[in-house]
């Protein structure tokens, strides 16, 4: 019921205009105190301070380098779990609506996609090597 | 105007300008970054839209996965970030030129169609769309095969990358 409500054309509005309330705060927030600091600090650089801040040990080389390709594997495997979620929001919303054999179906769906998590585990590739 | 159409105006200028800053920047995980800034217009012209499932698939889907997935490939694959050519070839005049024919051959049929002055299908308010689509996509009489065949299809996508990244190492 309450999601029927705030369905409806008006309210739907409403709630678009309550996002972008927030999207333009968030966008504020960060953007103001660069702005004050921009507008206030007295500008005397010098090399030391126009460095870029590093805890500790300075930067050897260009840090603009290779990354691990670790992290490819898990950036595609995330994505397919994404798409997946694609699928699964609208049933998991129809779910309590619908007889028994849907949530049988959906689980199908979430079953077949586990093989593919249980290769990806099996070859070993979501160990940080 | 409208504020419908002032957000849309907004919109199709943050879409066109961060599109152009994705093929003109050198750096190219900023041209990533910017392509996000793209997507994420894209998402508002949905919501403008009220289709706020597209919204939703398109801020976690294109902006939450295939962004990050760009950035990891040019952070994988290339040595060098920064492109040290010039970024327009000898005859780019001939494909700008080639693009506006399309454009305008585009829009001038889309002028002449009939029911261009048409309106959108108004859904009466109070429905649950995406309940109705999720209900369309385990019904046996309609979605249901595409459905399973769907899962089957990202089984492969991912078997199939996973293969390939890792043979590479």
């Amino acid at each position: 019921m309450g999601q029927q409500i705030f369905l409806s054309g008006v309210l739907m509005q409403t709630a678009w205009l309550y996002i972008s309330l927030f999207l333009i705060i968030g966008i504020i927030v960060p953007v103001v105190p660069l702005l004050l600091s921009w507008l206030l600090a007295p500008k005397k650089p010098n090399p030391v301070k126009q460095s870029t801040y590093e805890c500790g040990i300075e930067t050897v080389g260009d840090s603009w380098v290779q990354f691990k390709a670790q992290y490819y594997i898990f950036a595609l495997v995330f994505l397919i779990f994404d798409v997946e979620t694609v699928f699964l929001f609208p049933w998991a919303l129809a779910m309590d609506k619908l007889p028994l054999f849907v949530v049988l179906e959906g689980i199908l769906f979430i079953l077949i996609l586990v093989a593919g998590l249980v290769y990806v585990w099996r070859k070993g590739m979501l160990e940080w090597v | 105007m409208t504020p419908d159409q002032i957000i849309f105006i907004l919109t199709a200028a943050l879409i066109i300008s961060s599109a152009l800053m994705v093929v003109t920047t050198r750096n190219l995980i900023h041209a990533a970054l910017w392509l996000v800034a793209a997507l994420f217009g894209v998402a508002i012209l949905y919501a403008v839209l009220n289709a706020g499932f597209f919204v939703v698939v398109q801020v976690v889907v294109y902006i939450g996965a295939i962004a990050i997935l760009f950035i990891f490939a040019v952070m994988l694959t290339r040595r060098e970030m920064r492109d040290r050519g010039p970024q327009l070839r000898k005859n780019w005049w001939l494909a700008a030129l080639l693009g506006m024919l399309a454009f305008s051959g585009l829009a001038f049929l889309l002028i002449n169609q009939a029911d261009i002055n048409r309106s959108a299908a108004v859904i009466p308010a109070g429905l649950d769309t995406l309940g109705a689509l999720g209900a369309a996509l385990v019904s046996p009489d309609l979605y249901l095969l595409p459905f399973e065949v769907a899962s089957i299809l990202l089984l492969a996508a991912l078997i199939g990358a996973v293969y390939l990244a890792a043979t590479r190492k």
